[in-house]
């Protein structure tokens, strides 16, 4: 009699939980309760998904769970780790040498990073060739940015821990850019310190943040995971599902195609971890901080390289720093900047060419950032920072305007590549 | 399984003609997927999990050498083994042969002497009360060493004799023996065996 009354309170009950409250077992008993299981099928198993993705729609799901890994692997080293400045570079050694399986650990978790990133910067990518940024996906963008912004603080603390010679002046250049901030500069390094210079208060709440972070980037993705399911992926051809034909259910279709994809990229994970664990990292850090001696070059970890060529592209500090960070914020306002209504590059000749040419600024950035900031790799620097604006602030609003899109096929199922070719012709 | 890339409705008409050979073949890569992919999954946790075990260096600090050169006869140390204290007491002869004669087999927790000692002369056994972990009194000769003269437990009132063998309280068990080693005439190793 309750549950019948219960049941005529709660009209509003999806009817997979109304039908559970008919039904007898545990798993209705739960569902009645807290509806899983309706939620993982329509999420997770019949959840219509475009049937044209190509593996470039892999590196959502292979960041999501390389974060998974690296907050696993990440829980265990916090668990034989002491941040404090005299014993922190002891205890990743003691890691190293004593812990069970410690090396392993570590060294998924040190070279988790740059793949985590490699991850994100394709995904990044493929968001931008194939316009998933645009409407309606812009919040499910501007998430994406945030994340990125939260997965850089991350990693900067995280690379801080080690205690090495690069953690140290690594973190010490890095604070050091809000000294930029006219006035109060000086102050917030300070307070980013809690100190006069980078010490054991700084290690300290790097190692709370850097465990914290982790746990906000979950909530961002989930958020992000919450906007994409509103209005499903993107595809290649940048056009949105119209018939039943056009879609397929996500599982098995891309529960198998993600595992295959994840697979491929673990393996290339485990070649870095068993055969090349150092290949991301600096010999310098193997050396004890010392405040008194700086290494004769400092660089940051590869992932941040074009955008520490873009601060020393720039000769005056204030200015170097606002760019830098310009530079990631300028991709939260992407959606806004191109103006273009079609999505795919793959029916945008002009954006195409250019999409390419901003891949090739992005690695000149890159490789300029790893050299000493001097002669033809300064040069190349700002040449490449130059463009890299040009690229999203007038480029891009250009090409919208002026552009002649080729023309849009009629539905997902009603387009087929053989045809493409002569098409263009 | 090309025919799983084509539309719905073909897919529904190939899937009634699938036999039931191929339905067995199905479930067969299915389970051998799903056996690797556990393998998979339990070798790559194990790393994890075994990185909570005692490390090589906790397992290295887990033997230590003591000198019982200075220690004279009904005179006691504790040294630090393992994070435990640990109860090194050279007894004199008469509580020897007393422990030697006592008759052993109606008590608590039935050991006799020689299984609890290497030479008679050294009682060597580990600090903790075997109740609920307390460190029992009488290493000092002020102490209280309770009713039979070896250790008493403040916590709950176990007493224990000059074997540390459990005579009265609730403590289930004698006071743990070591592994050890008489490394020389008057040098233990405790923590193994054998040298």
């Amino acid at each position: 009699m309750v549950r019948s009354t219960d049941n005529n309170k709660n009209s509003d009950m999806q009817p997979s939980q109304q039908e559970a409250a008919k039904q007898k077992g545990l798993k209705n008993w739960i569902e009645h309760r807290i509806p899983v299981f309706a939620f993982v099928d329509k999420e997770l198993v019949t959840y219509k998904t475009p049937k044209n993705l190509n593996f470039m729609w892999n590196f959502g799901s292979v960041a999501g769970i390389t974060l998974v890994i690296m907050i696993l692997s990440g829980i265990f080293l916090a668990s034989q780790y002491t941040p404090h400045a005299s014993m922190a570079f002891d205890s990743v050694e003691r890691i190293m040498r004593e812990v069970n399986y410690g090396w392993l650990i570590r060294y998924l978790h040190m070279n988790g990073a740059s793949m985590f990133f490699i991850a994100v910067y394709i995904h990044m990518f493929r968001g931008m060739y194939y316009g998933s940024f645009k409407a309606p996906r812009e919040l499910l963008w501007i998430m994406g940015v945030v994340i990125l912004l939260l997965m850089m603080a991350t990693a900067f603390m995280g690379y801080v821990l080690p205690w090495g010679q690069m953690s140290f002046w690594g973190a010490t250049v890095i604070t050091n850019l809000f000294s930029a901030i006219p006035l109060v500069g000086k102050k917030i390094v300070e307070f980013l310190w809690g100190g006069f210079s980078v010490d054991n208060p700084t290690l300290n709440r790097f190692f709370v943040l850097h465990y914290l972070l982790p746990f906000v980037i979950v909530a961002v993705v989930m958020l992000h995971l919450v906007a994409l399911h509103q209005h499903g992926s993107n595809n290649p051809l940048g056009i949105d599902k119209k018939t039943p034909q056009d879609s397929v259910p996500f599982h098995p279709y891309y529960t198998l195609k993600d595992l295959f994809g994840l697979g491929v990229f673990l393996m290339i994970w485990a070649f870095f971890v068993f055969f090349a664990p150092n290949f991301f990292g600096e010999p310098d850090n193997y050396i004890p901080a010392d405040p008194m001696v700086t290494p004769p070059h400092i660089v940051p970890e590869w992932y941040f390289l074009p955008f520490y060529a873009i601060l020393r592209s720039v000769p005056d500090k204030l200015l170097g720093v606002i760019m830098m960070f310009g530079a990631v914020i300028v991709l939260a306002v992407l959606p806004w900047l191109d103006r273009s209504p079609i999505r795919s590059a793959q029916f945008r000749p002009l954006y195409r060419m250019f999409f390419w040419v901003f891949v090739i600024d992005s690695l000149a950035l890159g490789w300029s950032g790893a050299q000493l900031p001097e002669g033809a790799p300064l040069i190349v620097g700002r040449v490449a920072t130059a463009y890299y604006f040009f690229h999203f602030l007038v480029l891009l609003p250009l090409l919208g305007m002026i552009e002649r899109p080729r023309p849009l096929p009629e539905s997902i199922s009603a387009y087929h590549p053989t045809r493409r070719q002569s098409d263009s012709k | 399984m090309l025919f799983l890339l084509e539309n719905n409705k073909h897919e529904k008409n190939m899937a009634t003609q699938v036999s039931t050979k191929q339905k067995s073949r199905r479930d067969f890569l299915m389970l051998a997927s799903t056996a690797i992919g556990t393998v998979g999954a339990v070798s790559f946790i194990w790393p994890f999990v075994d990185s909570y075990n005692p490390a090589a260096d906790v397992l290295a600090g887990a033997t230590i050498d003591v000198d019982l050169k200075s220690i004279q006869p009904g005179q006691a140390i504790t040294v630090m083994w393992r994070g435990k204290p640990l109860f090194i007491r050279r007894r004199t002869a008469a509580e020897i042969s007393e422990m030697q004669k006592l008759a052993w087999k109606g008590l608590p927790d039935p050991e006799a002497d020689k299984q609890r000692v290497k030479k008679p002369e050294w009682l060597v056994v580990v600090g903790v009360c075997t109740h609920l972990g307390c460190v029992p009194l009488g290493q000092k000769p002020t102490d209280n060493r309770g009713a039979f003269n070896g250790w008493f437990c403040p916590c709950h009132g176990s007493a224990y004799d000059v074997s540390g063998r459990v005579r009265q309280g609730p403590a289930p068990k004698n006071l743990e023996v070591p592994p050890y080693v008489f490394v020389k005439e008057d040098l233990i190793r405790v923590g193994q065996e054998k040298v």
